[in-house]
């Protein structure tokens, strides 16, 4: 066999095409989570919307909040802020202990490799489960927002929807990559630490960034949480503009790409040892 | 490898179903496979004898397409796994030594599901699904959790599971290990009845009476390399004798005792436990014995099994 058809091969085993032989797998956990999962993503909401939005808005709105705000009430800045946080939280969620199960505890995707399903194939089902989870909790997030009056724009709020989707695998992609080489669980506090609680707390969720020391703003405006509560923000409040949200886009997009091929090796290293 | 029965296995007219020449595995420094020969023709029963860490498992993953050879070659169904493992895994069936089954699912969902990793309707894999539940003795647990399951049902479940695709080529890890002796013999009736529908079983095992019960031909491993091949009576004729004569004495005595037997048999093995005659008339040798005046806590005469054999080329017993 040639170089090149090795290559051709390999390439072949990145495109999956099997994925959806994994749906009844996927319905099967879905039947099994979906109380709990209605449950938190139907409360969340409230509480956050109800403690931030009106809680802490009461203060910002008469202060001297409102005007480095750009006139808008602290409940329209925050509610696209708290749909992409949850989005990023959602999706890391399912990216951390789930993954880490599939090999070491239930061991699922062991038995997947051991049919003509191949790691990529892994990947994009468990990539496309998250997608859903997503999908379904911003979705639930979203018209939360509505009952609570915090909605500007409602078209941009339906694109915000399918841009929680990207916010969401532009984290979960790599996470899942990351969750495919530890050993233990012991490296996920460590993530969630000094990972995660950062990068929310300075993605521009709470505060505009543009109110942070220049070169800590600029590490905000590199992680792709930033950009995806900007275009998130944009959406809802309808001040959306077509290049920069094509910049977000495709910057969220490039941090798929890099967590598809990432966690693609991830599990080929795991499950072909 | 003797040449004798490699010939007998290139003179098999049956296909080859897999082809493994000078096949190596490494992981890191370490080399659990050290350049082994193996031709598996179709309807064999064929296994892997060995202690742990004799290289069987590795052998098995690599058949299995899901481990990449290191070097050497190996052909499984025609097919190379470099290129084709997808193809390959999608005609043979794996049962691995651990159970990967779904512990939250039904036992008939189990099926299904990983049918549909083959691609098969729902209709087909639910079909399928009872046929195979009826065929491990399973119908009744259908509907019920697989943590449910005793140990045997679960192996039995992941058989079933394992030919979910009516596969080409059966792969069995360790099929009994761990189950109470009723459950194994059920296992071993279930895949008897494999075997004469024609299926070709391959399996590894550190249990001589599982090797000598199922399979046609085996090879035994040790430290990575084959150390001896053939069908099991074709082994003990050639590296045992007929009979074994196992003498025991006292705590700490079979050392000493060694000595004053040897004569008696072809070889002499001393154990922590007894010493073992090799001989051709173990009731002839025992009897000497006790007209020497030695006077053994008990013996037992024995034929030769696979654990003799094992005991000859490696000079230790299959399980430590």
């Amino acid at each position: 066999m040639t170089t090149a058809q090795t290559i051709a091969a390999r390439v072949a085993d990145t495109a999956p095409r099997l994925a959806p032989r994994l749906f009844d797998y996927w319905r099967t956990v879905a039947r099994r989570t979906w109380r709990g999962f209605i449950f938190t993503n139907f409360l969340m909401p409230f509480l956050y919307l109800a403690s931030m939005g009106v809680g802490l808005g009461h203060f910002v709105n008469n202060g001297s909040g409102a005007s480095a705000l750009g006139g808008v009430t602290y409940l329209s800045f925050v509610a696209p802020g708290l749909l992409a946080t949850t989005a990023l939280q959602t999706a890391v969620f399912e990216s951390t202990y789930p993954v880490m199960g599939g090999f070491k505890w239930h061991r699922v995707y062991f038995s997947m490799a051991a049919s003509p399903l191949r790691p990529a194939d892994i990947v994009a089902g468990q990539l496309v489960w998250t997608g859903c989870q997503v999908f379904l909790a911003c979705g639930v997030f979203t018209a939360v927002i509505a009952a609570f009056g915090g909605l500007v724009n409602w078209w941009g709020a339906l694109l915000a929807v399918g841009v929680a989707i990207l916010v969401g695998l532009a984290h979960g992609a790599p996470i899942t990559g990351l969750s495919s080489r530890l050993k233990d669980e012991t490296g996920f506090s460590l993530i969630f630490r000094l990972g995660l609680m950062p990068m929310m707390l300075f993605s521009g969720a709470f505060f505009p960034v543009s109110q942070l020391p220049t070169a800590i703003a600029w590490l905000a405006y590199l992680t792709p949480i930033w950009h995806g509560v900007d275009l998130t923000r944009h959406l809802t409040l309808g001040t959306a503009t077509f290049w920069p949200s094509i910049g977000h886009v495709a910057y969220l997009l490039a941090w798929i790409a890099f967590g598809w091929f990432y966690a693609v090796r991830g599990f080929e290293r795991r499950l072909t040892q | 490898m003797t040449s004798a029965s490699a010939d007998s296995s290139s003179l098999d007219p049956r296909p080859v179903m897999i082809e493994a020449v000078g096949l190596r595995k490494s992981y890191g420094a370490f080399e659990a496979v050290k350049g082994i020969d193996v031709a598996v023709h179709r309807g064999e029963a064929f296994g892997f004898l060995g202690p742990n860490g004799a290289g069987k498992s590795s052998t098995m993953r690599m058949i299995a397409a899901v481990s990449p050879v290191t070097s050497g070659s190996l052909t499984i169904l025609d097919m190379d796994p470099a290129t084709q493992g997808s193809e390959i895994r999608a005609r043979i069936g794996v049962c691995p030594q651990e159970d990967s089954l779904d512990n939250e699912l039904r036992v008939h969902e189990n099926l299904v599901v990983y049918g549909r990793y083959f691609g098969l309707s729902r209709k087909v894999a639910s079909e399928r699904a009872d046929e195979l539940l009826a065929f491990v003795q399973l119908t009744e647990r259908a509907k019920v959790p697989v943590e449910a399951l005793s140990g045997g049902m679960k192996r039995r479940l992941t058989i079933a599971r394992s030919l979910i695709n009516q596969p080409d080529l059966l792969l069995l890890d360790e099929p009994t290990t761990g189950l109470d002796p009723q459950a194994r013999h059920q296992l071993w009736d279930r895949l008897f009845r494999l075997k004469q529908q024609g299926v070709t079983l391959v399996l590894t095992t550190h249990y001589m009476d599982e090797a000598e019960q199922l399979c046609d031909r085996l090879v035994v491993m040790d430290h990575g390399l084959i150390v001896a091949e053939g069908s099991p009576p074709q082994l003990i004729a050639e590296h045992s004798t007929r009979e074994v004569t196992e003498l025991r004495f006292g705590v700490g005595e079979h050392e000493a005792m060694a000595p004053k037997v040897e004569d008696l048999a072809e070889r002499v093995e001393v154990l922590p436990d007894r010493l073992l005659l090799y001989t051709d008339d173990g009731e002839a040798s025992a009897a000497k014995v006790y007209e020497r005046g030695l006077e053994p806590l008990s013996s037992l005469v024995r034929r030769s099994t696979l654990e003799d054999v094992f005991l000859r080329l490696t000079g230790r017993s299959l399980i430590d």
